[in-house]
């Protein structure tokens, strides 16, 4: 609650009381054309920190990104809807609206990926915001470099094209992935996925002999080169878990392995 | 002739004896029973089970207070007894002497008057005269069986009952035959029937028949009656005396459970206070001292749960402030992170000045983070809000990991570092505890190697695993070995810092280890190197007692010449040391404890 107010007092009165998520008048004179920015990926950055909103807005352009931004956790949603991000930057303490619950409202109706930003270490926020479907944290203070290749792991996602020797479709229990259709059915009803649930899925199909350790699959679907927080993987399991599982108490898809980490479950022929 | 001799008078006591002639096979009855219960006894009595009794008496105060009580009493009531029986048998007895002295007496006196009334002039049966005397002897007594008579005459005897002349004893006879008086001794009475032979008194007295000669008379005075007036004494006595002393008992019991339940009480709510159930009170009862007690106790109580509330509540105000002080700095840290990144890249397009400046502010940047994280982790310390979550890992896979992180360190300063395992070095530890120490340890000891190798020896036995980081570079003054671990603590002023380091990293890493329950010393000589140590208990929860590895490095040969100063000898030190103020914070320092963890 104090960063509020430590950022509400530091914020230039203009964009305070502009409110809402203006972006354009703060990257102040950016020549970038406006035909490629189309192209470029959107990046909705809600944060209630005006000088780091800049930051991140200078350091997000720079790297190739069309950053918007949003002070306010309660006009987050209505921005969001608005300008159609690819990836959402959420801080997790915010006026008007707590970010977890900004997180849940967007995954509702989406599966973009969002990424926290977060002060706190602390096991319970950080399990909190993952619970509600970020994707991904990152703490502060972190590195721009640090930032931006989370933001491109999870702008490039797994490379869902049909490997060599591989059958457009993969089975894993009694669902049947369409890779290059980025879908998942279940007796030819689809189930909606994330994007990640997707990668997470996709992942463990591909390889139905192996068992993935944690690590691995942080490297494979997160992007870490080193060890970072196994959570990520625990609560994105659980997650995927209650969307493909007919009993998410005794999976029989993305089966746990003691001790080593998950696996995929034998594929049932109909 | 009417005088009681003395000299075969019975003392008491031996009448006493006679009295209680069951004593002896009562007794030796007693000591069969005994030693079968002890037979019973001896494959129970461990020594395990004495220490069990041995710490039942020391720790349950009712029980000492009642059985002292109970071995008191019995000595008193068995000293009391002894003397009530002693003074009771002196009375009866002497009472029965007196009478049978005077019947005896009389007796005698009527018998020689009826001898010398005899007339002799004619033939006379001596024999039938005298028992005559006897049967008239026999139905004076009148069957009452007070006494009967026995008289020995020219080797024959001729008895007024059913006693036998054995009932005599051998010395009494003797002495009637050389004394003209009335003689009395304890005897004991044989009859010529069955019954028992019982105690008794014996008279003996010479009787004359002018002209035929000198003859004894004996009387015999059974003691029955005094016996069993002595055994039934006795028996009220012994059962008297056993419930007096089960009831002195019980009333020490009762007297003790009254003392002690308060007392007990008063343990259970001050064991309560110390486990923190700070609301718990005693009940006060009435107006004594142990209400007192009581009163003060809860008043007591009281003020400690007013005190621990208000330092835990300054605590949990002061650990907040600094908790949210660190995550207010985070988010304008991170501002100004991306910044100077954002200048970092692109120094090349600077003038020197302004690009060596945007190098700085990089590299101080990371300092200030580190700075940062440490003084959160140093609160969460002081706070308590630490818990170890442990696991069982190899602490040697462990210091592989800490030493692939700090390849590049290890590279840039050019040190062999090599480790040695021995034993079994598995340990139930918080991983990421373990590492930042470790990582500290080894940043420490490549920063100080000078080039030359550094040792990780690891060594496990039952209880503990150990491991020692050793640095032969410039060491520290034996007297250092406790400040190293202190919160900003510089070694040698005059010595410039090469390294960042934030002052924190052997602090917490102390902390880090006393949450496991394990040591971590320092030891360090001038041109000699250091060794720093890290025991931890094998288990979680363990305690230590000895480490696997020796404080002090196995490789001095030195130190035999120079034994060091006790003193000075690198004891644990306890992580309780006083926080540093921020003095030594921004001088500059040589021997710098420690990297700070991220």
């Amino acid at each position: 609650m104090s960063t509020t107010l430590v950022g509400a007092t530091k914020r230039p009165a203009g964009s305070a009381t502009k409110g809402l998520c203006v972006f354009e008048g703060m990257a102040g004179g950016s020549s970038e054309p406006t035909e490629t920015s189309s192209s470029r990926p959107r990046i909705l950055v809600v944060d209630d920190d005006a000088a780091l909103a800049e930051m991140l807005s200078i350091v997000l352009r720079n790297e190739g990104f069309e950053p918007f931004w949003c002070a306010y956790g309660d006009k987050a949603l209505a921005s969001f809807r608005e300008n159609h991000p690819d990836l959402v930057l959420l801080d997790v303490m915010l006026p008007g609206r707590d970010g977890v619950d900004v997180c849940r409202d967007i995954r509702t109706e989406s599966g973009v990926p969002i990424i926290m930003l977060t002060a706190r270490t602390d096991t319970v926020d950080v399990v909190e915001g993952l619970e509600a479907g970020a994707d991904d944290y990152v703490s502060k203070p972190f590195k721009a470099k640090e930032l931006v290749a989370r933001i491109r792991t999870r702008l490039r996602r797994l490379p869902a094209v049909v490997e060599e020797g591989e059958a457009d479709t993969l089975a894993i229990g009694d669902l049947v992935i369409s890779v290059d259709g980025h879908s998942v059915k279940r007796d030819g009803a689809s189930i909606a996925l994330t994007p990640l649930e997707f990668d997470l899925l996709l992942a463990l199909a591909r390889r139905p002999w192996q068992v993935f350790s944690r690590e691995v699959l942080l490297e494979q679907v997160w992007g870490y080169r080193h060890a970072a927080d196994t959570r990520l993987v625990n609560v994105h399991v659980q997650r995927l878990r209650s969307k493909i599982e007919r009993d998410p108490e005794h999976p029989e898809i993305v089966v746990t392995v003691r001790g080593i980490g998950y696996k995929a479950g034998d594929p049932v022929r109909a | 002739m009417a005088s009681v001799t003395r000299p075969a008078i019975p003392s008491a006591p031996d009448v006493a004896l006679g009295a209680a002639s069951t004593g002896p096979g009562a007794a030796s009855g007693r000591s069969g029973r005994s030693a079968r219960l002890l037979a019973r006894l001896r494959p129970v009595a461990s020594p395990h089970r004495w220490r069990r009794l041995l710490g039942w008496w020391s720790r349950s105060l009712p029980l000492r207070v009642t059985s002292t009580v109970f071995v008191a009493s019995v000595v008193v009531l068995v000293l009391g007894g002894f003397l009530l029986m002693q003074q009771a048998t002196l009375g009866v007895l002497s009472g029965k002497r007196e009478s049978a002295g005077n019947e005896a007496r009389q007796a005698v006196d009527a018998a020689q008057a009826q001898l010398n009334a005899t007339d002799l002039s004619g033939e006379v049966n001596v024999d039938k005269l005298l028992i005559d005397l006897a049967k008239g002897f026999a139905n004076r007594s009148g069957g009452s069986e007070q006494y009967q008579v026995i008289i020995s005459a020219r080797g024959q005897t001729i008895t007024s009952g059913d006693a036998t002349a054995d009932s005599i004893p051998a010395v009494l006879r003797t002495q009637v035959e050389s004394s003209p008086d009335l003689l009395m001794t304890p005897a004991r009475i044989v009859y010529d029937d069955d019954r028992p032979p019982v105690a008794g008194l014996a008279a003996g007295s010479p009787l004359t028949l002018p002209g035929t000669g000198r003859y004894a008379i004996f009387l015999v005075f059974p003691l029955t009656q005094e016996v069993n007036t002595l055994e039934v004494l006795r028996y009220a006595v012994v059962s008297t005396g056993a419930v007096l002393v089960l009831m002195l008992t019980f009333i020490a019991a009762l007297v003790a459970r009254q003392v002690v339940v308060p007392v007990r009480d008063a343990r259970r709510a001050a064991e309560n206070l110390a486990s923190g159930n700070l609301h718990d009170r005693m009940r006060v009862r009435g107006q004594d001292d142990l209400a007192r007690l009581a009163t003060s106790m809860n008043d007591m109580a009281a003020e400690m749960e007013k005190q621990i509330t208000t330092l835990s509540e300054l605590s949990q105000v002061q650990q907040r402030f600094v908790s949210d002080v660190s995550h207010e700095l985070r988010t304008p840290l991170t501002t100004v992170r991306m910044a100077a990144e954002v200048l970092h890249d692109s120094r090349d397009d600077f003038d020197p000045v302004s690009a060596r400046s945007a190098e700085l502010l990089q590299t101080e940047l990371d300092r200030f983070e580190s700075l940062l994280n440490d003084l959160l982790e140093i609160s969460r310390f002081d706070a308590g809000a630490v818990e170890l979550s442990a696991a069982t890992v190899d602490l040697r896979s462990v210091v592989d990991r800490v030493l692939d992180a700090q390849e590049a360190l290890i590279r840039a300063y050019g040190v062999d570092v090599r480790v040695h395992t021995t034993g079994d070095t598995t340990a139930e530890v918080d991983p990421r505890r373990i590492e930042r120490i470790l990582r500290n340890l080894m940043t420490n000891a490549i920063e100080h190697s000078e080039g030359r190798p550094v040792d990780v020896l690891l060594a496990g036995d039952d209880d503990a695993v150990a491991v020692a980081v050793r640095d032969h570079g410039i060491g520290f003054e034996a007297s250092q070995a406790k400040q190293v671990f202190l919160r900003f603590w510089r070694a040698d002023p005059a010595r410039a810092r090469t390294v960042g380091g934030t002052g924190l990293g052997l602090a917490i890493s102390m902390e880090d280890a006393n949450l496991h329950g394990g040591w971590l010393t320092a030891w360090g000589r001038p041109g000699l190197g250091a060794q720093f140590r890290l025991t931890v208990p094998r288990r979680a929860g363990g305690v230590l007692e000895t480490s696997p590895l020796p404080m002090a490095p196995r490789d001095l040969p030195l130190l035999a010449v120079r034994p060091p100063d006790p003193e000075m000898l690198d004891e644990q030190v306890p992580a309780d040391g006083p926080p540093s103020g921020g003095a030594g914070l921004w001088t500059a320092g040589g021997w710098l404890p420690g990297q700070s963890p991220t």
